[in-house]
């Protein structure tokens, strides 16, 4: 049996962030981790210093560790993966 | 990300952009008075040399500059400190790592060298015919006038840039501030001028 790859298609996370970076200065910076990414974020409720966002992530093979780097670095923080999509394949080499 | 777009998305998150602002205007208009004020001191006591002149007005420009660095940098880092602190109570995580960490550390920087180089870069130009006649250039008018005409022009365009700045008449701006700097010269020379 060949080794089998598998993949991230699709990410649903539960994120609490601050307003600022705001909506769309997030989401394209998530966008930008890949080169493939496509990203819709929803916010979902709104307080006085933060707002918690949902963001839905897809991709052909999407990379967790960077995006939860970048959630980081802009001071979000992952509160839970929702959704997951994989997929698995055999390595063709 | 390169540095000036870093530098904006800083100011962005901290929404310090107001601030720099203020405090360009605010030191810069401060810097422009005091050496107005001083020149004034110059003219109407009329024995002076000029290397004293450029002495004082060099020595109080870099006190400004100085100043305004310290003043600024102190205050405006007790501020987004504070700021950082509730962030972090409400996101109940530590971003010291974050942007918002990094803008703490960063924006009181940019901040308190807005605040201090404004005045001191406006000093230097206005004092810079002094500097000029002192080198042997000869200048149509008293090197003290051209720098009082230098600080009127300045503080003419540091009220056009308010203007702009708030979206009124840049020219009835530029006219306001200018006529402040009327009025200080006018009470220095009633106070001073006898």
């Amino acid at each position: 049996m060949g080794v089998i790859m598998v993949s991230v298609k699709r990410l649903v996370l539960d994120i609490l962030k601050p307003h600022q970076p705001n909506a769309l200065e997030f989401s394209c910076t998530l966008a930008k981790v890949g080169d493939d990414y496509h990203v819709s974020l929803t916010v979902i409720e709104v307080d006085e210093n933060t707002e918690t966002i949902q963001v839905v992530i897809e991709g052909n093979n999407i990379n967790f560790e960077s995006i939860q780097t970048a959630i980081s670095d802009m001071s979000g923080s992952l509160h839970s993966i929702d959704v997951v999509e994989v997929q698995s394949e055999a390595d063709k080499e | 990300m390169k540095p000036l777009n870093q530098i904006r998305f800083l100011l962005r998150i901290t929404r310090t952009h107001g601030i720099v602002r203020r405090y360009f205007v605010v030191n810069g208009f401060d810097g422009a008075l005091t050496m107005l004020g001083l020149i004034m001191g110059f003219v109407l006591s009329s024995s002076a040399d000029l290397s004293v002149i450029i002495t004082a007005c060099l020595g109080a420009a870099i006190a400004l500059g100085v100043s305004g660095v310290s003043s600024a940098y102190v205050s405006e880092q007790a501020e987004l400190r504070r700021a950082l602190g509730e962030l972090e109570d409400a996101m109940i995580a530590d971003l010291h790592d974050s942007a918002h960490g990094e803008a703490t550390r960063w924006v009181p920087l940019l901040i308190a060298l807005v605040n201090g180089t404004a005045p001191l870069i406006i000093s230097l130009l206005i004092i810079s015919p002094l500097w000029l006649s002192k080198a042997g250039i000869s200048l149509y008018i008293s090197p003290l006038y051209a720098a009082i005409i230098i600080a009127f022009l300045l503080i003419f365009l540091l009220g056009v840039f308010l203007g702009r700045v708030s979206g009124i008449s840049w020219l009835r701006s530029g006219f306001q501030t200018l006529l402040i700097a009327l009025a200080t010269v006018l009470l220095i020379y009633l106070f001073a001028g006898g």
